[in-house]
């Protein structure tokens, strides 16, 4: 049976019902060329993601905040208020549970924190080390109440150096920290948050000297955290979230 | 209209923009005259309709006369703010980078179906409604612009093999 053109897209953007989704699965099992391209069709869009979501994540600009409008309406002093008072509102609606500014800090304050307090240690910078790597994950996913993984970073030059378990808000926490031929050390932050969330947007937040790439995807959120130049970490970061998002 | 609601979907528009523009400052001024013109035209927008597709099909318009006067380059200078600076290195790294010239290379109204469909996730329904195009024009150019970049991309550095999908 011949695989639709439109089905091939529609199943690279996700927008097949799981039936059809299974019925396409199984043609492009027969179909490399076309496997080839869906393959394809979804890098570029986790990569369009990776480059851009960051832009979601930034203050929107004064300039845009104040627009007025021209030509029949100039001067019209609503439409200039109007638009400022809807964007403080509007601005503030759209953020993240997570990133809302409160009390609590947020996801990627509270990585950069556990990044900063464990990536110094000599001697026991995690508590279980990636020789028991099978056992390090079943237990942080039984703790954290979902299956978690380790994502390989080797393509990127790191290796596994082992993880622990935190505290968080709202229950345990899982920190896996990963280490460089140099010895510089990255470590991603699961955590297990209060609320359900469905922006999955990739964001950045310079926490002081530790840069931290973080996302959420349902119940949990990720942060990849590292003292490392922004283009270099949302290289790995893409790379962690694709393992993660195969 | 409730003000609140454009407003809301200024971050979207904003990356939306970038994307489109490549460059930080051509992308806010992008969306600076796509909220003047949607403020004019707001008597024009039916309640209960899709506003976000609404100003995504008037960012499309000023975006589209913008290039009709001034006949800009798709590949103007970037601004190198807007674009993570990687290094000259093989592999992987050239990847980030390369996805942006990849863009900025393709013609703008592929660029343009790509971005509302892989990047702002659009349906097809939504971004033929848009774009003011039919819904098959909307798939022939998605598939023309993903073969376009899948064939840069593949040219400008070597991606890792591409699984077979099970």
């Amino acid at each position: 049976m011949k695989l639709p053109e439109d089905d091939l897209q529609a199943y690279a953007d996700d927008r097949l019902d799981p039936e059809r989704r299974r019925a396409v699965e199984a043609e492009l099992a027969q179909l490399p060329e076309n496997a080839a391209r869906a393959a394809a069709y979804r890098e570029q869009n986790a990569a369009l993601h990776a480059l851009y979501d960051p832009v979601l994540g930034e203050p929107v600009p004064e300039r845009l905040r104040s627009v007025r409008a021209r030509g029949r309406f100039a001067g019209h002093a609503m439409a200039a208020g109007w638009l400022a008072a809807g964007a403080v509102l509007g601005w503030f609606a759209h953020e993240l549970a997570v990133d809302r500014p409160a009390a609590r800090p947020s996801l990627a304050r509270q990585a950069a924190v556990a990044h900063a307090v464990y990536s110094p240690e000599v001697r026991h910078p995690v508590e279980v080390g990636a020789a028991e790597q099978e056992h390090l994950v079943n237990w942080l996913s039984k703790r954290l109440g979902a299956k978690l993984r380790a994502p390989v970073l080797t393509k990127e030059g790191y290796e596994l150096v082992g993880g622990r378990l935190l505290p968080g808000d709202a229950g345990a926490v899982a920190q896996f920290m990963y280490q460089d031929a140099k010895g510089k050390r990255l470590t991603l932050y699961v955590s297990r948050l209060a609320t359900e969330s469905r922006d999955t947007a990739f964001r950045f937040s310079q926490e002081e000297k530790v840069a931290v790439f973080y996302w959420i995807d349902g119940r949990l959120g990720y942060a990849l955290s590292g003292e490392l130049p922004k283009p270099e970490l949302l290289e790995i970061a893409t790379a962690v979230y694709r393992q993660l998002n195969p | 209209m409730n003000p609140e609601r454009i407003a809301e979907h200024i971050p979207r528009l904003r990356r939306y923009a970038r994307a489109l523009m490549g460059d930080a400052y051509a992308a806010d001024d992008l969306v600076q005259d796509t909220i003047e013109r949607a403020i004019n035209k707001r008597h024009l927008w039916r309640p209960g309709s899709d506003l976000r597709a609404w100003l995504f099909a008037i960012m499309h318009n000023v975006f589209v006369n913008q290039l009709r006067s001034r006949r800009a380059h798709p590949e103007e200078a970037l601004d190198e703010d807007a674009l993570p600076a990687v290094a000259a290195a093989d592999g992987a790294q050239l990847e980030i980078r390369d996805l942006q010239t990849a863009l900025a290379a393709l013609p703008p109204e592929q660029r343009a179906v790509v971005l509302l469909v892989g990047l702002e996730q659009l349906t097809y329904a939504e971004a033929s409604e848009a774009l003011g195009i039919p819904i098959g024009t909307v798939m022939s150019r998605l598939f023309r612009g993903r073969e376009r970049l899948r064939a840069t991309l593949a040219g400008a550095s070597a991606l890792p093999g591409l699984k077979v999908v099970k």
